[in-house]
């Protein structure tokens, strides 16, 4: 039987990875992903894992130190934040080309500056490139039930790369909710030990890695990198499907939400997508064909599926929580479009950013889109598709 | 392990670049970098000891007796520091 629970994002977050019990974890506190290593190193010092605890001086050396824990032959995780992440930056990319299968809590949060503590998606977004694999979660659930899957995944020896499970900052990481936990045996069953095939600690194999990668040679590491991260789609729908089998509870690359008739709906991550949903059934009761779409594996982004999934709409918005600031849209927006595009798909399509820096979220707001969509059926036009809600302008 | 060259797919190199050999910074050739090049004059040199502890690439072999031979230009960068160490001329920078 599974275990009630009542947790914030956080502490599920720490009880997945108490559940884990990796190798190493190596981290540095930066809010609101803190409490993540707070609570796990209690959980050290108690002796409720085994884990070797890396209390480092900075994040760029929390990213290193699982790095070396990984070559070595461990399984290391870390959580962070933000301005956190962005001095992983360097790290993240070897961790992925050196294809380190390592896990990473990433809370949300907006990327100074001016200075913020506050949720966005903004860190996320300047590593959507970097080779990781990225899950997002709508609540605290969903960040629990990401990580437990998380290895199963990335460890996979057709994928081999680093994986994050990103939650929003505060508004889940710090919320406290029902939670349903999985027993610490059956976790420990179903994530498994950490057999990897080649490590620098296995004196039955000697090894160089990371060596010097010339022009000769980078291009098709880098090749086989893309290929790993296009298999991982496979991987993620196998290990989807078998946490399904144990736990009941059912992830696909997106969720679809009274999509089956929908003909206005909204793409977004994380935590809207519950104020979305809370949204779309009071416009149902009141007969409108509301829609959500809600992404939870962003890399590899499921292109193919989402252009399908949004076909029979009428008009679709994509809710971004970052501005890519490049004069065009946001992130989630651009990704959204070009699958449409190259699948052949042609729906009339708006990018709302919203959100920046904590900037509350309210149905009021998610209304407003939906009934801007209703505009856009209406007059079959779409004059700005580049929008924002949620901030202050001259009228 | 299968040797790699700059004719192997992709799909037969081994992962990351990793490589399953020890010492093998040794195959490595990094001569071709240097644009000058120290030249041993044997007959000015007094076996003083004091170039070889400093080549930053270990490219002055050392024999048996203790005493330095021709340089190694496979491994020797012409960096020149070999050659305002020696306290005798016997280096010189072509
Ligand atoms: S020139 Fe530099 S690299 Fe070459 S032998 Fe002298 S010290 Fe070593
Ligand atoms: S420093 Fe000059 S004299 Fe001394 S061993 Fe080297 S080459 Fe010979």
């Amino acid at each position: 039987m599974s275990i009630r629970e009542r947790l914030s994002g956080n502490e599920a977050a720490a009880t997945a990875m108490r559940q884990i019990n990796p190798d190493v974890v190596a981290a540095f506190p930066i809010t609101p992903s803190t409490e993540i290593p707070q609570y796990f190193s209690t959980f050290v010092s108690n002796g409720t894992v085994d884990t070797e605890f890396v209390a480092v001086e900075s994040e760029h050396s929390a990213m290193s130190a699982c790095i070396g824990a990984e070559a070595a032959g461990a399984r290391a995780m870390t959580a962070t934040s933000a301005n956190g992440l962005s001095l992983m930056w360097e790290m993240i990319y070897i961790a992925s080309s050196m294809r380190l299968p390592i896990v990473m809590s990433l809370v949300n949060r907006a990327v100074s500056g001016p200075l913020n503590i506050h949720n966005d998606h903004s860190d996320a977004m300047g590593v959507r490139d970097a080779g990781w694999i990225m899950l997002f979660s709508e609540n605290n659930q969903e960040a629990y039930d990401n990580l437990i899957m998380a290895h199963r995944i990335a460890e996979n020896k057709d994928v081999l790369l680093p994986l994050m499970v990103c939650q929003d900052g505060f508004i889940t990481s710090h919320s406290i909710e029902n939670i349903e936990l999985i027993e610490d045996e059956k976790v420990k069953e179903f994530v498994g030990k950490y057999k990897p095939e080649h490590y620098l600690l296995n004196d039955k194999e000697k090894i160089a890695m990371g060596p010097l990668d010339v022009q000769t040679y980078l291009f098709e590491h880098k090749y086989q990198q893309a290929n790993a991260m296009r298999n991982a789609k496979k991987v993620i729908a196998e290990v989807s499907e078998e946490f399904e089998k144990m736990t009941g509870r059912k992830y696909s690359f997106f969720e679809e939400y009274k999509m089956e008739d929908a003909e206005i709906v909204i793409v977004c991550m994380n935590s809207t997508a519950g104020t979305t949903k809370y949204v779309v059934d009071s416009l149902r009761e009141k007969g409108v064909k509301a829609g959500l779409l809600k992404v939870r594996m962003f890399r590899p982004f499921p292109a193919e599926e989402i252009a399908k999934a949004l076909s029979k709409a009428k008009a679709v918005a994509v809710l971004d929580k970052s501005d890519s600031v490049n004069g065009v849209g946001g992130a989630l927006y651009t990704d959204v479009t070009s699958a449409m595009y190259v699948n052949g798909v042609n729906v009339p399509m708006v990018n709302y950013i919203y959100g920046i820096g904590g900037r509350d979220t309210t149905s009021y707001d998610i209304e407003g889109v939906y009934n801007d969509l209703m505009e856009i059926v209406k007059s079959g036009k779409v004059d700005n598709p580049y929008r924002y809600f949620g901030v202050r302008r001259e009228k | 392990m299968e040797k790699i060259t700059p004719n192997t797919p992709a799909e037969k190199m081994t992962i990351a670049g990793n490589i399953y050999e020890a010492g093998n910074s040794l195959n490595f050739k990094t001569g071709d970098w240097r644009s000058v090049k120290p030249i041993y004059i044997s007959e000015k040199c007094k076996q003083c000891g004091l170039c070889f502890p400093v080549c930053p690439d270990d490219a002055i072999p050392v024999n048996k007796e203790q005493k330095r031979e021709d340089f190694n230009y496979d491994y020797c960068k012409g960096c020149g520091v070999c050659a305002k160490v020696c306290p005798f001329g016997a280096i010189e920078m072509k």
